[in-house]
């Protein structure tokens, strides 16, 4: 069971989806909820999922690849502002 | 025998819980027929008294494959041996649920442990040369990057016929039931063959072993039980849904996906091989369900009892991850030296997997039951006895 003070985290899985822990509220942009009654969600990273938001295993049949590792966002943040604007 | 099936759990929700509690105590298994010299002394042994001793023990000792001489059981080794794995499934179920008429102290009965080791390490060689001949040697891995790497080679080293697009497209009703046959020796008892396990575990393993468990259990609420889920899903088969009532009609391949999670499960010593079986198990669940979800859709089955495959689906997604990363991964963190045992689990899975998928699509193929005996495909489930 996860208990009522345990923070939310969210792990990026290599090559697959995401995996919420913790008492996350899932919800449509309408803000209604996605029910659900388990302690660990798995969220579609791959596009490929017939179940979305949460995944199916399809991860592996569409051969999706990405490590998922860790990195500084303020660098990412600084690295984007520094390349030129596509449109030029 | 469908009137006893059907009147468990089909009817609405019994709030006191006790009569549908009784109703679904799975009673010990029926002994079956013996299929060969080892099986037939253990079923005699299993008649006796196991305070006295054995003096024969020696014959329960499995002398390799024979032909045997039911149709098409031609067995080239301990893996399709009908004769080591019914011996093998027998005295593992004195651990599980007992077998009915046999006195429970035949559990760990030395002479009966010496006879199981023996079974084990003839299994464990065949095991062995066979997932090397399918996967080449074995990876050393040193970590966990390494050795989540090697389980997903193995995951995605299909080979042979697919199972789950078998009876996603063609499978008939009568092929339908005999996949649920083969899968209910499992399913029936399902995560009770890992589970043992845990206190072999300790730590962040442990804790995501148990995450994965909780969920097998349905969090402890009966319904949400993966083997009542599966139950359900036979009994809207109508498929004889008590406790190994198809033991008689499992072949050796079948009773062989089972008594592999057994022995790795029944020794700390295998520790490694049990999560790394469970592992690929849960690596390579997601896609196989949701085929098997469209193959009972679409032969009529209900979405009530498709909820087996659904949730499986949606668990397995989750399980995978924590399997490959906080399982095996925390394993071999832990202890590195494990690693090895840990792909050798997991090829053993799949191994066995693809020998139960080019069995039963085999069969299915040729116009023949999969079951054992052989025969026409079978509508007739309420057990052979």
């Amino acid at each position: 069971m996860v208990a009522a003070a345990e923070d939310v985290t969210i792990t990026v899985c290599p090559n697959g989806p995401l995996l919420v822990r913790g008492p996350a509220r899932l919800q449509d942009v309408a803000g209604d909820p996605v029910v659900h009654d388990r302690p660990v969600i798995a969220l579609c990273r791959c596009g490929r999922s017939a179940l979305k938001p949460l995944c199916d295993g399809s991860h592996r049949l569409a051969r999706f690849r990405d490590d998922a590792i860790a990195c500084d966002m303020a660098e990412v943040m600084r690295t984007a502002r520094s390349v030129p604007s596509e449109q030029g | 025998m469908y009137l006893h099936a059907q009147s468990l759990g089909n009817g609405p929700q019994d709030q006191s819980g006790t009569d549908a509690a009784r109703g679904l105590h799975d009673e010990p298994p029926l002994l079956p027929t013996a299929r060969g010299d080892t099986s037939h002394t253990l079923l005699e042994v299993l008649a006796r008294d196991p305070r006295r001793g054995l003096a024969d023990a020696a014959r329960l000792a499995w002398r390799g494959p024979v032909v045997a001489g039911i149709g098409d059981a031609l067995t080239d080794d301990a893996l399709t041996d009908d004769d080591l794995q019914l011996a093998m499934w027998l005295s593992y179920e004195l651990s599980y649920r007992g077998l009915a008429r046999v006195d429970g102290d035949w559990e760990g009965q030395p002479d009966l442990v010496h006879a199981q080791r023996t079974w084990e390490s003839d299994l464990h060689a065949d095991l062995q040369d066979r997932t090397t001949a399918r996967f080449g040697p074995a990876p050393a891995v040193r970590n966990r990057r390494e050795l989540v790497d090697a389980l997903e080679d193995v995951a995605s080293a299909e080979q042979g016929p697919s199972l789950s697009k078998y009876l996603m497209r063609h499978a008939t009703e009568a092929q339908f039931r005999e996949f649920l046959i083969h899968k209910s020796i499992y399913h029936l008892k399902e995560a009770d063959l890992h589970t043992w396990v845990i206190p072999r575990l300790s730590g962040a393993v442990k804790a995501a072993m148990v995450t994965i468990q909780l969920d097998e259990y349905g969090s402890g609420n009966l319904d949400g039980m993966h083997a009542q889920l599966f139950r359900r899903l036979m009994q809207h088969w109508q498929v004889d849904d008590r406790y190994a009532a198809h033991l008689e009609r499992a072949p050796a391949v079948t009773l062989l996906a089972s008594n592999i999670i057994s022995m790795f499960g029944l020794r700390r010593r295998w520790r490694g091989a049990l999560v790394g079986h469970l592992t690929l198990f849960e690596m390579t669940s997601s896609v196989p369900n949701s085929r098997y979800a469209r193959g009972h859709r679409r032969l009529n089955g209900d979405d009530l009892s498709a909820r087996f495959f659904d949730e499986h689906v949606v668990a397995d997604a989750v399980h995978e991850q924590l399997a490959a990363h906080d399982l095996a991964g925390g394993l071999v963190r832990d202890e590195p030296h494990l690693g090895g045992d840990i792909i050798f689990g997991a090829r053993c899975a799949a191994l066995a997997d693809e020998l139960l998928a080019a069995h039963l699509v085999g069969a299915w193929e040729a116009g023949r039951s999969s079951l054992y005996g052989g025969g026409e495909p079978t509508s007739a489930t309420a057990g052979s006895l």
